[in-house]
């Protein structure tokens, strides 16, 4: 059982588990590809949570869209008109939130909240209002609030995959316009850049990518493929390009695995699963990456720290000062010390350390101002970090006359 | 159409009186979030708490409300803990820092959902989202004379009581420390320099959000919990520049969107003809959504129309709009 379960599993993985249950897998893992591109420069532009109130404000633009399709005669449920009415009311919400932000004295979170909530509230009263009715395919409108991926039929997927690959694609057009206007917007509007068009090309695309996102993932939880993959990614490095593939890279595995997960066993939303795979994405960056993680953070720190004491030991005993503890152990597993005196290696060790506490000491004392930020000023070697010239300069004014 | 004396007593007076409480009490702790620049943690908090509402309801196996109300609280801490940490040890910014964790966890709860109700169990995310306004009862007023009895009141639905507990200790706690929170709220750097632990009324702030939420969502849902922590004293922060007052409004406005809109939901059909009534926590929201804009409408000194008034008052008396009047 477990065999033919893993054989399934790898089947779905490798699509090659029937046309459709390949193309919903790759139609949500080219959805998490483009939340983890769009949602790299809402990070950067610090519009995170913007896009929660625009994905909560869709609810009331579907019920009014299906209530019109109803009226019209339109048989069943058509997606493309509910869509429709999801970025009409999105769009809405989303300048209903600048407005506040802008017009009133009301800050940008209370914007979000209330507009969320309120916009949430009125699709929640007409949908009651459709239960009343008693129209047929009303069930479908439920499923997105929480997502369902079953409910995809191939040619959504299919369409979902496409729009999701032009939203990558235009990020990569528009990769340069987008940097400027997340790290700098200022300097970009002097420079005579378009901002304010370039903010809603954003924003334009982040509700494209909730709007696709809506059936799979569900309008509460769509807003964390914008948001998970490239806050994870932001502990793997410092550089935008690398920042955005990788953040792409995550989103795009977790809708991968998460929809084929769904797919193999019963009883696992596909929205929940995809949130919670990128939620052990995050993690396992937040923990493990060797940028930003905590673990090599707490490495260099110990690293640092082991240094230090090592260099500070080393010039107490060349002082004849006596070393003790751990720090005496290390240094003598080092081959530093033997029987409480310096050995040979250790003499040169230690004079290289008294040396570079003597410049450094000389060098704060006389140019405080020029301290390198990135330097670790008495455990980097001096010789390292400054210019031979400005050395040379500390070392006669530190030779001791 | 009017329904009859019982009716409106059993079905429709602790539904309102459990409205008004839940919004009164989202109000006046919600002024604190709003002031702080915290509206999102209301919502953050709403979402979070659900894996330990479900995990309170598969542990006592039961619709006891304690069980679920402390694994929503220990959820609630969990999350607050969480997004600190996430926001300092990842030096992420805490809009991201809330995005991440509450969206995994209110994951978790879906999914412990989805497991559970395979062994048959009835819990679903809509009454967590929504709420049960239209299910609490209280069954013993038989008719006005009835309420004279205390043994009536004594039987008010439990959900009534506990909301009630909670508006209370609000009331209470905001009472006491009036002028701590001002001042943390207002100068958190003169709070320390005072000798008033900043620190530890912002997690105060926090924790009285999250007991709020969790003792008002069983009633009227999350969503109407964002709702009414953001939305009235949002309001009342465009009406007035004093602190008391903003507090006072807020509640003020509170009440006036829970009546406003469960009345709006339950009549508000009936006298259209129709048979069926709406959702009422949807509908409350929506009415604070309503006095939200009339606040920014026509606010007098913050609302759009009314500094407008006060920008053409300045063009007639002195001629030029000095540079600070044109900015919002």
């Amino acid at each position: 059982m477990i065999d033919s379960m893993f054989d399934e599993a790898l089947r779905i993985l490798t699509f090659r588990s029937g046309f459709n249950s390949a193309v919903v897998v790759a139609g949500t893992a080219a959805l998490g590809l483009a939340g983890g591109t769009v949602g790299t420069f809402l990070l950067l532009r610090r519009r995170a949570l913007v896009s929660d109130a625009l994905s909560h404000a869709t609810l009331p633009g579907i019920a009014v869209a299906f209530l019109v399709g109803a009226a019209l005669g339109l048989p069943e449920r058509s997606l493309p008109l509910l869509l429709a009415g999801a970025v009409a009311s999105g769009v809405v919400g989303l300048l209903t939130v600048q407005a506040l932000t802008r017009f009133t004295r009301l800050t940008e979170d209370s914007a979000i909240g209330a507009v969320l909530s309120v916009f949430f509230g009125l699709g929640v009263v007409l949908l009651s209002v459709i239960q009343n009715l008693e129209l047929g395919g009303q069930a479908g409108l439920k499923t997105f609030i929480l997502g369902q991926t079953a409910a995809m039929a191939q040619g959504e997927a299919i369409a979902i995959g496409l729009l999701a690959a032009g939203a990558a694609l235009a990020v990569a057009l528009l990769f340069k316009e987008l940097r400027v206007l997340a790290f700098d917007p200022g300097f970009a509007a002097v420079q005579g850049w378009p901002v304010g068009a370039l903010d809603l090309v954003l924003m334009g695309l982040a509700t494209l990518v909730t709007v696709i996102g809506l059936q799979t993932v569900g309008l509460i939880l769509v807003v964390a493929l914008l948001i998970i993959p490239p806050a994870a990614a932001r502990f793997w490095t410092d550089r935008l390009p690398a920042l955005t593939v990788a953040a792409a890279v995550i989103g795009a595995l977790s809708g991968w695995l998460g929809a084929t997960l769904s797919a193999l066993l019963p009883k696992l939303p596909a929205g929940a699963v995809i949130v919670l795979v990128a939620g052990g994405f995050f993690l396992l960056s937040f923990l493990f990456a060797p940028a930003r993680g905590l673990v090599a953070a707490a490495l260099r720190q110990g690293r640092l720290r082991l240094t230090f004491a090592e260099r500070r030991a080393l010039t107490d005993l060349l002082d004849g000062r006596p070393v003790e503890g751990s720090v005496a152990l290390w240094l003598r597993l080092r081959g530093y010390i033997r029987d409480g005196a310096l050995t040979p290696a250790g003499q040169t060790a230690a004079q290289a350390a008294a040396r570079d506490r003597r410049l450094w000491e000389r060098f704060l004392a006389d140019y405080p101002a020029l301290l390198p930020a990135h330097a670790n000023w008495g455990v980097d070697p001096i010789d390292s970090v400054l210019p031979g010239d400005m050395v040379r300069l500390l070392e006669e004014r530190s030779a001791p006359s | 159409m009017m329904p009859d004396v019982q009716e409106f007593l059993q079905i429709d007076a602790p539904a309102l009186l459990a409205a008004v409480l839940a919004c009164a009490a989202c109000a006046l702790v919600g002024n604190f979030l709003v002031l702080r620049r915290q509206g999102m943690m209301g919502d953050a908090v709403s979402h979070a708490i659900l894996p330990g509402i479900v995990g309170g309801f598969l542990v006592a196996g039961t619709r006891e409300t304690l069980p679920m109300m402390l694994g929503a609280l220990a959820a609630a801490a969990l999350a607050g803990l969480l997004i600190e940490a996430v926001r300092r040890l990842g030096r992420l910014e805490s809009g991201a820092a809330m995005g991440v964790v509450f969206t995994v966890m209110f994951a978790a709860g879906v999914v412990m959902i989805e497991q559970a109700s395979a062994g048959g169990v009835d819990l679903d995310a809509d009454c967590v989202l929504y709420g049960q306004l239209e299910t609490i009862l209280w069954l013993a007023p038989k008719g006005w004379a009835s309420l004279a009895d205390p043994a009536v009141w004594a039987a008010l639905p439990r959900e009534v009581l506990t909301l009630a507990a909670v508006f209370a200790l609000c009331v209470a706690l905001v009472g006491l420390f009036y002028k701590e929170l001002k001042i943390t709220t207002f100068d958190p750097a003169l709070a320390s320099t005072l000798g008033i632990p900043a620190g530890l009324f912002h997690y105060g702030v926090v924790l009285l959000v999250a007991a709020t939420a969790i003792a008002a969502f069983e009633a009227v849902g999350s969503i109407l919990v964002i709702a009414m922590l953001i939305a009235p004293p949002a309001a009342a922060r465009l009406l007035t520049d004093r602190l008391a007052a903003q507090i006072l409004l807020s509640v003020a406005l509170g009440v006036l969107a829970a009546l406003a809109g469960y009345g709006a939901a339950a009549f508000g059909p009936m006298l259209l003809g129709a048979s069926h009534s709406l959702n009422a926590a949807g509908m409350i929201a929506v009415a604070s959504g309503l006095i939200l804009a009339l606040a920014v409408l026509f606010g007098p000194r913050h609302g759009l129309l009314g500094r407008r008034r006060a920008v053409g008052r300045l063009r007639d008396t002195s001629g030029f709009i000095a540079p600070e009047a044109q900015k919002p």
